[in-house]
Protein backbone atom coordinates (compact mmCIF):
# COMPACT_ATOMS: atom_id res chain seq x y z
CA UNK A 1 0.00 0.00 0.00
CA UNK A 2 1.39 3.44 -0.92
CA UNK A 3 0.97 6.60 1.14
CA UNK A 4 -1.29 7.83 -1.67
CA UNK A 5 -3.63 4.92 -0.96
CA UNK A 6 -3.39 5.65 2.77
CA UNK A 7 -4.53 9.20 1.98
CA UNK A 8 -7.56 7.88 0.06
CA UNK A 9 -8.53 5.29 2.67
CA UNK A 10 -8.33 7.79 5.53
CA UNK A 11 -9.81 10.69 3.50
CA UNK A 12 -6.77 12.60 4.64
CA UNK A 13 -5.23 15.95 3.75
CA UNK A 14 -1.54 16.15 2.86
CA UNK A 15 0.35 18.65 5.03
CA UNK A 16 3.91 17.96 3.87
CA UNK A 17 5.89 16.18 1.16
CA UNK A 18 3.11 15.43 -1.35
CA UNK A 19 5.86 14.41 -3.80
CA UNK A 20 6.81 11.44 -1.60
CA UNK A 21 3.41 9.72 -1.52
CA UNK A 22 4.65 6.83 -3.67
CA UNK A 23 6.46 5.50 -0.63
CA UNK A 24 5.18 2.17 0.68
CA UNK A 25 5.14 1.60 4.43
CA UNK A 26 6.04 -1.99 5.38
CA UNK A 27 3.98 -1.82 8.57
CA UNK A 28 2.24 0.69 10.83
CA UNK A 29 1.81 1.61 14.47
CA UNK A 30 -0.60 3.82 16.39
CA UNK A 31 0.72 5.52 19.51
CA UNK A 32 0.71 8.70 21.57
CA UNK A 33 3.87 7.69 23.44
CA UNK A 34 7.11 8.65 21.73
CA UNK A 35 9.42 6.31 23.58
CA UNK A 36 6.97 3.52 22.77
CA UNK A 37 7.48 4.40 19.12
CA UNK A 38 11.27 4.53 19.59
CA UNK A 39 11.28 1.14 21.34
CA UNK A 40 8.85 -0.89 19.29
CA UNK A 41 8.47 0.35 15.72
CA UNK A 42 10.31 -1.06 12.73
CA UNK A 43 12.10 1.03 10.13
CA UNK A 44 9.97 2.04 7.12
CA UNK A 45 6.78 2.05 9.21
CA UNK A 46 3.90 4.50 9.16
CA UNK A 47 3.03 6.23 12.45
CA UNK A 48 -0.53 7.21 13.38
CA UNK A 49 -0.62 9.62 16.31
CA UNK A 50 -2.57 12.33 18.10
CA UNK A 51 0.66 14.13 19.05
CA UNK A 52 1.54 17.17 16.96
CA UNK A 53 4.70 18.71 18.48
CA UNK A 54 8.04 18.77 16.60
CA UNK A 55 9.45 15.90 18.68
CA UNK A 56 7.11 13.60 16.74
CA UNK A 57 9.12 14.42 13.61
CA UNK A 58 12.39 13.92 15.51
CA UNK A 59 11.17 10.52 16.66
CA UNK A 60 10.21 9.58 13.10
CA UNK A 61 13.60 10.75 11.87
CA UNK A 62 15.54 8.69 14.43
CA UNK A 63 13.39 5.59 13.85
CA UNK A 64 13.54 5.78 10.02
CA UNK A 65 9.74 6.02 9.73
CA UNK A 66 8.23 6.55 6.30
CA UNK A 67 5.40 8.95 7.13
CA UNK A 68 3.04 10.25 9.82
CA UNK A 69 -0.75 10.47 10.02
CA UNK A 70 -2.28 12.87 12.55
CA UNK A 71 -5.62 11.46 13.73
CA UNK A 72 -8.88 12.88 15.12
CA UNK A 73 -8.57 16.20 13.28
CA UNK A 74 -5.36 17.31 15.01
CA UNK A 75 -3.28 19.85 13.13
CA UNK A 76 0.42 20.30 13.88
CA UNK A 77 2.16 23.59 14.68
CA UNK A 78 3.98 25.27 11.75
CA UNK A 79 7.32 24.31 13.33
CA UNK A 80 6.34 20.64 13.08
CA UNK A 81 5.48 20.94 9.38
CA UNK A 82 8.70 22.84 8.63
CA UNK A 83 10.81 20.16 10.29
CA UNK A 84 8.97 17.41 8.39
CA UNK A 85 9.66 19.12 5.07
CA UNK A 86 13.32 19.46 6.01
CA UNK A 87 13.54 15.79 7.00
CA UNK A 88 11.45 14.62 4.00
CA UNK A 89 8.79 12.96 6.12
CA UNK A 90 5.31 13.09 4.54
CA UNK A 91 2.51 14.28 6.84
CA UNK A 92 -1.18 13.39 6.49
CA UNK A 93 -4.12 14.55 8.62
CA UNK A 94 -7.41 12.71 9.01
CA UNK A 95 -10.60 13.48 10.93
CA UNK A 96 -10.94 9.82 11.90
CA UNK A 97 -10.19 8.85 15.49
CA UNK A 98 -7.20 6.59 16.19
CA UNK A 99 -9.07 3.28 16.37
CA UNK A 100 -10.96 3.81 13.16
CA UNK A 101 -7.97 5.10 11.23
CA UNK A 102 -5.86 2.11 12.29
CA UNK A 103 -8.77 -0.27 11.66
CA UNK A 104 -9.32 0.92 8.11
CA UNK A 105 -5.66 0.49 7.20
CA UNK A 106 -5.43 -2.88 8.90
CA UNK A 107 -8.50 -4.15 7.05
CA UNK A 108 -6.84 -3.20 3.79
CA UNK A 109 -3.80 -5.27 4.68
CA UNK A 110 -1.33 -2.90 6.36
CA UNK A 111 0.12 -4.98 9.20
CA UNK A 112 1.39 -4.00 12.64
CA UNK A 113 5.08 -3.53 13.45
CA UNK A 114 5.24 -6.74 15.49
CA UNK A 115 3.76 -8.78 12.66
CA UNK A 116 6.35 -8.13 9.97
CA UNK A 117 9.86 -9.49 9.46
CA UNK B 1 37.67 2.76 24.01
CA UNK B 2 40.59 1.66 21.86
CA UNK B 3 43.74 3.75 21.14
CA UNK B 4 42.80 3.65 17.46
CA UNK B 5 42.23 7.13 16.00
CA UNK B 6 38.54 7.98 15.49
CA UNK B 7 37.27 9.04 12.06
CA UNK B 8 35.27 11.82 13.70
CA UNK B 9 34.82 13.26 17.18
CA UNK B 10 31.66 15.19 17.95
CA UNK B 11 31.09 17.40 20.99
CA UNK B 12 27.87 19.36 21.53
CA UNK B 13 26.11 21.10 24.40
CA UNK B 14 22.59 20.16 25.46
CA UNK B 15 20.36 22.63 27.34
CA UNK B 16 17.84 21.34 29.87
CA UNK B 17 14.25 22.34 29.08
CA UNK B 18 15.09 23.52 25.54
CA UNK B 19 12.52 21.62 23.47
CA UNK B 20 13.18 23.80 20.44
CA UNK B 21 16.66 22.35 19.88
CA UNK B 22 16.00 18.97 21.49
CA UNK B 23 17.06 16.26 19.06
CA UNK B 24 19.46 18.44 17.05
CA UNK B 25 22.53 16.61 18.34
CA UNK B 26 21.19 13.15 17.55
CA UNK B 27 20.08 14.42 14.16
CA UNK B 28 23.60 15.64 13.42
CA UNK B 29 25.02 12.31 14.57
CA UNK B 30 22.62 10.50 12.26
CA UNK B 31 23.77 12.58 9.29
CA UNK B 32 27.42 11.81 10.06
CA UNK B 33 26.81 8.06 10.41
CA UNK B 34 24.91 8.02 7.11
CA UNK B 35 27.68 9.93 5.34
CA UNK B 36 30.30 7.48 6.57
CA UNK B 37 28.12 4.69 5.22
CA UNK B 38 27.37 2.53 8.27
CA UNK B 39 24.67 -0.14 7.74
CA UNK B 40 21.24 1.52 8.27
CA UNK B 41 20.28 -0.94 11.03
CA UNK B 42 23.46 -0.02 12.92
CA UNK B 43 22.96 3.74 12.53
CA UNK B 44 19.36 3.33 13.61
CA UNK B 45 20.15 1.75 16.97
CA UNK B 46 22.97 4.23 17.69
CA UNK B 47 20.78 7.20 16.86
CA UNK B 48 17.74 5.96 18.81
CA UNK B 49 19.87 5.41 21.93
CA UNK B 50 21.56 8.81 21.44
CA UNK B 51 18.18 10.53 21.12
CA UNK B 52 16.84 8.84 24.29
CA UNK B 53 19.96 10.00 26.17
CA UNK B 54 19.74 13.52 24.71
CA UNK B 55 16.04 13.78 25.63
CA UNK B 56 16.73 12.59 29.17
CA UNK B 57 19.08 15.55 29.62
CA UNK B 58 16.55 17.98 28.11
CA UNK B 59 13.72 16.56 30.25
CA UNK B 60 15.34 15.59 33.53
CA UNK B 61 18.59 17.58 33.87
CA UNK B 62 19.80 21.18 33.69
CA UNK B 63 22.50 21.02 31.08
CA UNK B 64 24.85 18.49 29.58
CA UNK B 65 27.55 17.67 27.07
CA UNK B 66 27.17 15.05 24.37
CA UNK B 67 30.34 13.46 23.00
CA UNK B 68 30.68 10.83 20.30
CA UNK B 69 33.78 9.09 18.96
CA UNK B 70 33.17 7.40 15.63
CA UNK B 71 35.50 4.60 14.52
CA UNK B 72 35.22 2.52 11.33
CA UNK B 73 33.38 -0.34 13.07
CA UNK B 74 32.55 1.11 16.46
CA UNK B 75 30.87 4.14 18.07
CA UNK B 76 31.45 5.37 21.63
CA UNK B 77 29.05 7.90 23.19
CA UNK B 78 29.23 9.80 26.49
CA UNK B 79 26.42 12.04 27.71
CA UNK B 80 27.41 13.88 30.85
CA UNK B 81 24.91 16.14 32.62
CA UNK B 82 24.57 18.49 35.56
CA UNK B 83 21.25 17.68 37.13
CA UNK B 84 19.38 15.99 39.95
CA UNK B 85 20.98 12.57 39.40
CA UNK B 86 19.10 9.28 39.71
CA UNK B 87 18.51 8.13 43.30
CA UNK B 88 17.47 4.54 42.47
CA UNK B 89 18.94 3.25 39.21
CA UNK B 90 17.26 -0.14 39.38
CA UNK B 91 13.88 1.53 39.68
CA UNK B 92 14.72 4.01 36.89
CA UNK B 93 15.44 1.09 34.53
CA UNK B 94 12.03 -0.46 35.14
CA UNK B 95 9.82 -0.08 32.08
CA UNK B 96 6.94 2.23 32.93
CA UNK B 97 8.77 4.06 35.74
CA UNK B 98 9.00 7.78 35.10
CA UNK B 99 9.16 10.98 37.13
CA UNK B 100 8.30 13.13 34.09
CA UNK B 101 5.78 15.88 34.98
CA UNK B 102 2.42 16.26 33.18
CA UNK B 103 3.57 18.87 30.63
CA UNK B 104 6.32 16.46 29.48
CA UNK B 105 3.84 13.58 29.23
CA UNK B 106 1.60 15.75 27.08
CA UNK B 107 4.43 15.93 24.55
CA UNK B 108 4.52 12.13 24.40
CA UNK B 109 7.50 11.50 26.67
CA UNK B 110 7.50 9.93 30.11
CA UNK B 111 6.48 6.38 29.26
CA UNK B 112 9.51 5.18 31.22
CA UNK B 113 11.01 3.19 28.35
CA UNK B 114 14.05 5.35 27.57
CA UNK B 115 16.69 3.69 29.73
CA UNK B 116 15.65 0.13 28.88
CA UNK B 117 15.58 1.03 25.20
CA UNK B 118 19.10 2.49 25.47
CA UNK B 119 20.20 -0.82 26.96
CA UNK B 120 18.48 -2.76 24.19
CA UNK B 121 19.99 -0.64 21.39
CA UNK B 122 23.56 -0.51 22.70
CA UNK B 123 26.16 -3.25 23.16
CA UNK B 124 27.35 -1.77 26.44
CA UNK B 125 25.68 0.78 28.72
CA UNK B 126 27.10 2.25 31.88
CA UNK B 127 25.53 4.90 34.11
CA UNK B 128 27.33 6.89 36.79
CA UNK B 129 25.06 9.13 38.79
CA UNK B 130 25.31 11.28 41.90
CA UNK B 131 22.19 12.69 43.49
CA UNK B 132 22.21 16.48 43.35
CA UNK B 133 25.17 16.57 40.95
CA UNK B 134 24.48 14.79 37.72
CA UNK B 135 24.48 11.71 35.54
CA UNK B 136 26.91 10.29 33.00
CA UNK B 137 25.72 7.79 30.42
CA UNK B 138 28.35 5.83 28.47
CA UNK B 139 27.39 3.62 25.55
CA UNK B 140 29.29 1.48 23.04
CA UNK B 141 28.05 0.16 19.73
CA UNK B 142 29.83 -2.41 17.55
CA UNK B 143 29.06 -3.11 13.91
CA UNK B 144 28.01 -6.76 13.92
CA UNK B 145 28.80 -8.84 10.89
CA UNK B 146 25.63 -9.76 9.05
N1 LIG C 1 19.82 12.33 32.92
C1 LIG C 1 18.95 12.11 33.93
N2 LIG C 1 18.96 12.91 35.03
C2 LIG C 1 18.11 12.72 36.05
N3 LIG C 1 17.17 11.72 36.08
C3 LIG C 1 17.10 10.89 35.01
C4 LIG C 1 17.97 11.05 33.89
N4 LIG C 1 17.68 10.07 33.01
C5 LIG C 1 16.68 9.36 33.55
N5 LIG C 1 16.33 9.84 34.77
C6 LIG C 1 15.30 9.29 35.69
O1 LIG C 1 15.00 7.95 35.32
C7 LIG C 1 13.61 7.83 34.97
C8 LIG C 1 13.45 6.82 33.85
O2 LIG C 1 14.10 7.29 32.66
P1 LIG C 1 13.60 6.79 31.24
O3 LIG C 1 14.38 7.46 30.20
O4 LIG C 1 13.58 5.30 31.24
O5 LIG C 1 12.08 7.25 31.22
P2 LIG C 1 11.49 8.73 31.02
O6 LIG C 1 12.55 9.64 30.49
O7 LIG C 1 10.83 9.15 32.29
O8 LIG C 1 10.38 8.49 29.92
P3 LIG C 1 10.65 8.12 28.38
O9 LIG C 1 12.13 7.96 28.20
O10 LIG C 1 9.91 6.84 28.16
O11 LIG C 1 10.08 9.27 27.62
C9 LIG C 1 13.17 9.24 34.62
O12 LIG C 1 11.79 9.44 34.77
C10 LIG C 1 13.99 10.07 35.62
O13 LIG C 1 13.40 10.02 36.90
MG1 LIG D 1 13.72 9.07 28.82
Amino acid sequence: MTLREVKEILEADVLACEELLDREPKSACGSDLLSDVLAFTRENSLLLTGLTNPQVIRTAEMSDLIGIVFVRGKRPEPATIELAIMKKIPLLATRLPMYEACGRLYMRGLRGCSEVE
Amino acid sequence: MTDEKPLIELERKIEGGDFQSAGDVSSELKRILQQIGFPPSFSRRVVIAAYEAEMNVVIHAWRGVFRAWIFPRYVHIEVDDEGPGIPDLELAFQEGYSTAPPHIREMGFGAGYGLSNMKKCSDRLEIDTRVGEGTKVTMDFFVRDV
